[in-house]
């Protein structure tokens, strides 16, 4: 897994809530049987029209929007526990989510792919909403060290909460599996004592 | 210390507590299927890992099945790959497999309850977050992401921390014709899509411990809707009698042993829980959604609501309904009966019941979908499935069909669908579909008429 330390970067605003990871990712394009190329069809069904059209007025489409860093309405990722979502948010270049609630599955799915959910209170959102909508070049300064997420020059900051294990993950580029396999004689000894073999 | 069943079920699984940090919790079963394991193989592959406990893990074909013709090879060529490549996992790695056509296919949240795999006190998952389900027998059961299924194929093992406890309480009578999806449609609607985040739910009070196993089921299937990564029911002789003889469950002295310990899996008196909330059976009617999360219900007597707020105002656009308005009189030219909220046998016998000696309206397409090929052969042995031709329905065989919409069982662009599967989002059964979600009972009187009724009015 890539290391995550800090990132300055222009950021997509997406006032919207709930967006579950069928609007991420729609179910059709889930017969893949690789993690690469999900970015393609990332919000396929809002980012093009239903004639195949590119839909406009779609943040992601508009040009005056970029960055690695996705602002998103509450309750961001509810729904199927598909990694799909997470990989194609990835895969489109995303790095940070920010949001006032992220559901439980998508943010676990997230942490294991690098990309750092930001969870912010409903004011701050409201505030990066709007400070992007008024002028899309500004940038977001997210710093995992101090759990900072700020407005690039100004005194807009604010500090986030982390799972101290997984901030150690990014920070480092670790992940589960190479934690799990080294516990495995514990695991072994915990079968015999559950007398699960 | 008083513990909840919650409590008591994961405690036992905690291999390890890191300091400050999650614990490693044991998995008992791992449920897999053909969309969301590829990657957790290749990753493997890519890593040189064995999978560890292959004994533990049983998998089914389910998400992007055809639902006719389902001897002939699949037509969809990406489809029948992923088939293909699940067929060739499970084979390498020694993993039971269920594949089409096999007595025991289905979908995975059908499959292993009516097999006795899913035991109480154990804890399972699978890539699918209606994993949910296995709780109604006081099981701790949750969805995961493909990483996690590597982990789990890696090590047997996840690294989690232990969520806040929830419990939801339903005493009272529950009134004719109000049925356990509209128990569970009725709390989230109450409560709202993500009031479960971070906690496991426990479902307690007399509607459940009257409730069968099929309906604690549907219960249980839908409170991932309200955030909860899971929701679980104390097993009691319900749950005992509907595990004793199924194929893999255990038998005779064993049963014995199993069912005394089971017997212990209930939350301590004056367990503390951090929420709990309290709802009265009477205050619950036939329900159905009208916007795009399944928190957007009203009871079938109530009218859409009211709201000034832009994400409210998007989902009624997407549905084409007003604010204020009512749905019955809604015409309806599709139904969907299936998923594995309501793809039951008992979810066939309600419909059939209603069924029976009346005819679909003309202007409805309905797709009867069972959960699995036992259940399709239950429905044909128990004769629904001559209700049902005669009555003009369509039996398919099974899988998640229209639920998810990955196979051919689209639901056409702007085309409302009264369905009892579990979500409602833009687009979940077809592009530019409309899902109105609603109980088995529900579904079927909306395919009789052509439109929404008012189920209560039309039972004697
Ligand atoms: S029936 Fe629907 S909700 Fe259930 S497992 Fe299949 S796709 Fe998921």
């Amino acid at each position: 897994m890539e290391k995550f330390t800090t990132l300055i970067s222009h950021a997509v605003p997406l006032d919207i809530e709930n967006i579950d990871t069928d609007q991420i990712i729609p179910a059709r394009f889930l017969k893949a049987t690789d993690r690469t190329g999900f970015g393609d069809n990332v919000f396929r069904d809002w980012r093009f029209t239903k004639e195949g059209d590119l839909n406009t007025s779609f943040p992601l489409n508009n040009p005056e929007y970029s960055g690695h860093i996705l602002v998103a309405g509450d309750n961001f990722g509810c729904g199927s526990s598909r990694e799909h979502a997470a990989w194609a948010l990835a895969d489109y270049g995303f790095k940070v989510v920010v949001s006032s609630f992220f559901a439980d599955i998508f943010k676990g799915n997230a942490l294991n792919n690098g990309i750092l959910p930001i969870q912010v209170s409903e004011g701050f959102l409201r505030t990066l909403l709007d400070q992007i909508h008024q002028n899309p070049k500004l940038r977001l300064k997210v710093d995992l060290e101090p759990q900072t997420i700020g407005i690039e020059g100004s005194d807009e900051i604010a500090e986030f909460d982390i799972d101290p294990y997984k901030k150690t993950c990014l920070i480092n580029g670790y992940d589960d599996i190479e934690y799990l396999l080294s516990l495995k004689d514990e695991i072994e000894a915990f079968e015999v004592q559950k007398n699960y073999l | 210390m008083k513990k909840t069943l919650f409590d008591k079920v994961w405690d036992s699984h905690v291999v390890k507590t890191i300091e400050n940090g999650p614990q490693v919790l044991y998995i008992d079963k791992h449920l897999i299927h053909e969309v969301t394991s590829p990657q957790a193989f290749k990753e493997l592959e890519v890593r040189g890992i064995p999978v560890f406990r292959p004994d533990h893990i049983v998998a089914t074909a389910d998400h992007n099945t055809p639902t006719i013709d389902q001897h002939l090879p699949v037509k969809d060529e990406l489809s029948r790959k992923q088939l293909e490549q699940l067929s060739q996992n499970c084979k390498k790695h020694n993993i039971t497999l269920y594949e089409l056509g096999h007595k025991y296919n289905g979908i995975v949240h059908v499959m292993a309850p009516e097999l006795g795999i899913t035991q109480p006190g154990m804890t399972i998952v699978c890539g699918d977050s209606h994993t949910s389900t296995h709780g109604a027998f006081g099981t701790i059961a949750f969805g995961i992401g493909t990483s996690q299924v590597a982990q789990v194929f890696a090590s047997q093992c996840l690294l989690l921390r232990k969520p806040k406890s929830l419990r939801v309480n339903v005493n009272g009578q529950l009134k004719k014709g109000v049925l356990p999806k509209d128990v569970i449609l009725y709390i989230i609607s109450q409560l709202g899509t993500n009031s479960g985040t971070g906690y496991f739910c426990e479902y307690a009070g007399d509607v459940f411990e009257n409730m069968s196993m099929e309906g604690r089921m549907t219960v249980c299937n839908m409170s991932i809707e309200m955030g909860a990564r899971g929701g679980m029911i104390a097993p009691d002789e319900t749950t005992f009698e509907y595990i004793k003889g199924r194929p893999f469950a255990p038998k005779d002295a064993e049963f014995e042993t199993k069912k005394a310990y089971w017997k212990s899996l209930r939350s301590d008196q004056d367990a503390q829980f951090d929420k709990e909330y309290h709802f009265s059976a009477e205050d619950i009617e036939p329900m159905l959604t009208y916007g795009t999360n399944p928190g957007m219900g009203i009871k079938i007597s109530e009218n859409i609501p009211v709201e000034n707020n832009a994400s409210f105002k998007k989902a009624l656009d997407y549905m084409n309904f007003n604010a204020g308005d009512s749905l019955i009189d809604k015409p309806i030219n599709y139904v969907f009966i299936g998923s594995c909220t309501n793809s039951r046998i008992e979810d066939f016998r309600v419909a059939a019941n209603y069924i029976k000696g009346k005819q679909k309206a003309e202007n409805v397409t309905a797709w009867l979908v069972p959960g699995s090929k036992q259940v399709e052969a239950q429905i044909i042995e128990e004769g629904l499935k001559d209700i049902f031709d005669d009555a003009g329905f369509e039996l398919r065989q099974p899988g998640c069909s229209a639920c998810l919409a990955m196979n051919d069982d689209k639901i056409p662009q702007n085309e409302y669908c009264v369905s009892t599967s579990n979500r409602n989002f833009e687009g979940r059964q077809g592009q530019g579909s409309r899902t109105i979600l609603a109980s088995p009972l529900m579904a079927a009187a909306t395919a009789v008429e052509g439109k929404i009724i008012d189920i209560t009015k039309h039972l004697n």
